[in-house]
């Protein structure tokens, strides 16, 4: 009843290119693959909120091409987004029927309105919550079961569920369960997303496989075992690796023992040496940034302990700044949000962590001090901007990551943790970054690189660590290591089957 | 090596001086329109009398612009002014502490207000706004219950410091102790470690927290700051009226942010400099001076002043958005 045909949609760093699917009435349709792999931006497609650049969709025969969400739900195609769109300080009623709160002279029926949210909330077992409850004082759970009761309630013809169960318990998991079986016995057809195999293998139909945006195989549910799944998520056509050098690994220089933070980092321990880089590999939400917060000191953990050098004395950093005056880096994820002062100059940015180089008695800065210290490393990093008086913001993503390296660099620390190095920056400018990588490594730096791209993780580093829902599943060093030993680690923590 | 390194810190200048083109040729013009108005208005008089009103205002904007770059902002000023002025007044007259005591201790009170707007801001992670309204109901009933809502005569014993006047000039010491202040918060604010922390912080906090700086004893200085000069107004006033009033400085906040706002100072932070919100000062004044002299009624100036402050605003957006253009 739903068609794709040949869809296609390039970004600056990814493309979703010929992916033709078709969605039969009542059937649930699992969409698998690594992070990246375009999982999301075809359902986005599909639900509206992202149009394609090529292709086709029919949507019961009829061409269908929703210029946005809002066309698509008119049509009968909802999406319940993996975030959660809730309000908080509206309430639960509120929250379900946002865009069609049922009125009479402009004033909403209240007794309407919470009746409908009544019905609504116990489709998903939610009879406990009072629909006049402001959603803020529910859990993340019961949120995400509002946001899908929210789907769920209205008529539709097509429902994409992202990642439903991410937080859910097992009572609100077979809940969930039983909805589902309930639409498709209306004829309702479900595309499902989830990265849980088990899940999978219970409520879905058929399943398709991404890998790098492109469709690589339709498999019906039952038959495939897991095993080819995972063959299938990863392909086997890499080649071009980076040749990595050999470096004598040195003496530890960070020992990370038990460091736990409620559900999301659980256990963690791991060691890095001198001159090595150990990349950090798992799927979204499996507590790697998380992990590395914790070692920063950006985030408090309950419990565990880090030993710097030889050192036998277990410290833990109660600030960013206790890490870095003990030599750990950070370069952070997200380069807007938590890296950058846009509207300032190239020049301040560069020197940011480490004025102290450049500043004399009474903390006065020279200017032809601060501009020697930007100058250098606008040209070490190969910085491409008018000058480095030019505010940071305006450079591309790829620039503005060399900068923020070169403000670590200006630092000298030991301990470097490069949080997603190259996401959303060009090729050029990754190579570049993973040379600098490299080079940080052979001057005895330790580095601990966490990213989502396999490939480069497989390119540029000696050790993989991998982690799976808050755990260090497995490490595996560069002779042991495949492509499908890291993604069945990736997803071993979510292999525990549903039922309780 | 970049090709226009010996060009570039010409560049630099011509920005800057573009940057206070549009702020002097607004006080020119302003002079000059009053000028032409009446013949009251142009003369060493009229320049010497705004000289010596605005000390206190050059004070309280210097502190309310540092406390806007880091994008707080302080509501107590102008009752943290009659706090400190109530404080120095008892000292003196009830106390009987001798000057410098009395002096220190109203310096003290400003510097208490300010440590807590920003040690509660910062512990309980309130806005600023809330917790310097909060303290600005503080000061005021602070004031009113220490002189018990009576104005306090000081007497001589303070007049010695607005009394002074620079020979030739006539300009007053409070006058030059507050342009001095002024010029120094500049070059702090732009070259020092201390000023660059105070834009990075009101650009991006968490980036700065990131790259392993602490911003909250830099926050609480901005604020420690910020009362302390609003102290030092309070003694410039008690000064130049000779006596301290629990009703001072009402308004004073407003006028403060006015000032830095007409200078071009972001309400979210991150963008402003010390200079500009003098300027500011200036414009307000030369405005009211101005306009009293054509005879015009307090509610038209207040009109006026109104009108003046969003139009500098409108103004400087232009002035921004040309400036944020990429450059080829």
């Amino acid at each position: 009843m739903l068609e794709l045909r040949r869809l296609g949609k390039s970004y600056a760093s990814f493309a979703l290119a010929e992916v033709s699917l078709e969605l039969r009435p009542g059937e649930v349709h699992a969409l698998v693959g690594e992070n990246g792999a375009g999982k999301s931006t075809l359902s986005k497609i599909i639900a509206g909120i992202v149009q394609p650049d090529s292709g086709t969709m029919a949507l019961g025969g009829q061409p269908y091409a929703p210029a946005s969400r809002k066309a698509a739900e008119h049509r009968g195609v909802r999406m319940v987004m993996q975030e959660l769109n809730l309000i908080a300080n509206l309430t639960v009623a509120e929250n379900l029927f946002l865009d069609q709160l049922p009125r009479r002279w402009g004033w909403i029926q209240r007794d309407v309105l919470n009746r409908q949210a009544r019905e609504a909330l116990a489709q998903v077992g939610l009879s406990a919550i009072e629909p006049d409850q402001p959603v803020q004082t529910l859990g993340i759970g019961q949120q995400q079961l509002v946001e899908i009761a929210a789907g769920l309630s209205r008529r539709c013809q097509v429902l994409i569920l992202d990642e439903p169960t991410a937080a859910l318990t097992d009572p609100e998991i077979e809940r969930l369960f039983a909805q589902i079986a309930r639409l498709k016995a209306r004829g309702v057809g479900l595309i499902y997303i989830s990265h849980r195999m088990e899940e999978i293998r219970r409520v879905a139909d058929r399943l398709t496989v991404l890998r790098d945006g492109r469709l690589v195989a339709t498999r019906p549910a039952a038959e495939v075992a897991l095993d080819e799944i995972v063959r299938l998520m990863v392909g086997r056509d890499l080649g071009e690796n980076l040749p990595a050098q050999a470096r004598p690994p040195g003496p530890v220089a960070l020992r990370v023992r038990g460091l736990t933070r409620g559900e999301v980092v659980r256990d963690v321990s791991f060691e890095v040496r001198r001159g090595e880089i150990l990349g950090f590999a798992g799927l979204m939400g499996s507590g790697r940034t998380e992990t590395m917060r914790l070692i920063f000191g950006a985030d408090r953990a309950d419990a565990g302990a880090l030993y710097l050098g030889g050192s036998e004395t277990p410290v833990r950093f109660a600030s960013p700044r206790e890490a870095v005056r003990a030599g750990i880096a950070l370069l952070t994820e997200n380069r807007k949000e938590q890296g950058l002062l846009p509207p300032l100059p190239i020049r301040a940015n560069l020197t940011l962590a480490h004025l102290e180089a450049v500043s004399g008695p009474a903390g006065w800065i020279p200017p032809e001090a601060e501009r020697r210290a930007a100058e250098r490393w606008r040209e070490a990093m190969q910085i491409r901007c008018a000058s480095v008086e030019q505010p940071v913001g305006e450079l591309s993503g790829g620039n503005q990551q060399k900068v923020l390296i070169g403000r670590w660099l200006e630092r000298d620390c030991d301990v470097l943790i490069f949080d997603e190095p190259t996401r959303g920056i060009d090729v050029g400018a990754k190579f570049e970054i993973y040379q600098w990588l490299a080079r940080l490594a052979g001057q005895g730096k330790a580095i601990i690189m966490v990213s989502s791209d396999l490939k480069e993780l497989l390119a540029v580093c000696d050790r993989i660590a991998v982690m799976s829902a808050g755990r260090l599943a497995a490490t595996f060093h560069r002779a042991e290591w495949s492509q499908d030993k890291i993604m069945a680690a990736a997803l071993s923590g979510h292999l525990q089957p549903a039922v309780s | 090596m970049n090709p226009d390194s010996s060009a570039r810190p010409r560049a630099e200048w011509r920005r800057a001086l573009l940057d206070y083109l549009g702020l002097a040729i607004a006080l020119l013009l302003l002079v000059a329109i009053f000028s032409l108005a009446t013949r009251h208005f142009f003369s060493l008089t009229t320049f010497r009398t705004i000289a010596n009103q605005i000390p206190s205002a050059m004070l309280i904007a210097t502190g309310m612009t540092y406390v806007l770059i880091i994008a707080g902002i302080d509501l107590s000023v102008g009752s943290v002014l009659s706090l400190c002025g109530i404080v120095l007044g008892l000292s003196l007259t009830q106390w009987r502490l001798p000057l410098p005591a009395a002096l220190g201790l109203a310096v003290v009170a400003g510097a208490a207000c300010g440590a807590f707007n920003g040690a509660v801001s910062i512990r309980w992670s309130l806005p600023t706004f809330i917790v310097t309204l909060g303290m600005m109901e503080i000061a005021r009933g602070g004031a009113h219950f220490l002189s018990r809502s009576q104005t306090l005569y000081i007497g001589s014993r303070v007049e010695w410091i607005s009394g002074w006047t620079l020979p030739g000039l006539g300009v007053s010491l409070p006058f030059v102790l507050a342009l001095v202040i002024v010029v120094a918060a500049q070059v702090v604010l732009t070259r020092t470690v201390f000023g660059r922390y105070l834009v990075a912080i009101g650009t991006n906090e968490e980036a700065v927290r990131l790259s392993g700086i602490d911003p909250r004893p830099v926050k609480v200085t901005v604020f420690v700051l910020a009362g302390v000069l609003t102290a030092l107004a309070a003694i410039i006033d008690a000064s130049r009226f000779q006596s301290a009033n629990p009703n001072a400085g009402t308004g004073f906040e407003l006028q403060a942010i006015a000032a830095a706002v007409i200078g071009g100072t972001s309400l979210m932070g991150g963008r402003g400099s010390v200079l500009r919100s003098f300027f500011g000062v200036l414009i307000i004044a030369v405005l009211n001076n101005g306009l009293a002299a054509v005879g015009a009624k307090d509610e038209t100036k207040r009109l006026v002043t109104g009108a003046v402050i969003i139009a500098a605003v409108i103004l400087d957006q232009y002035r921004q958005r040309r400036a944020a253009r990429p450059r080829a």
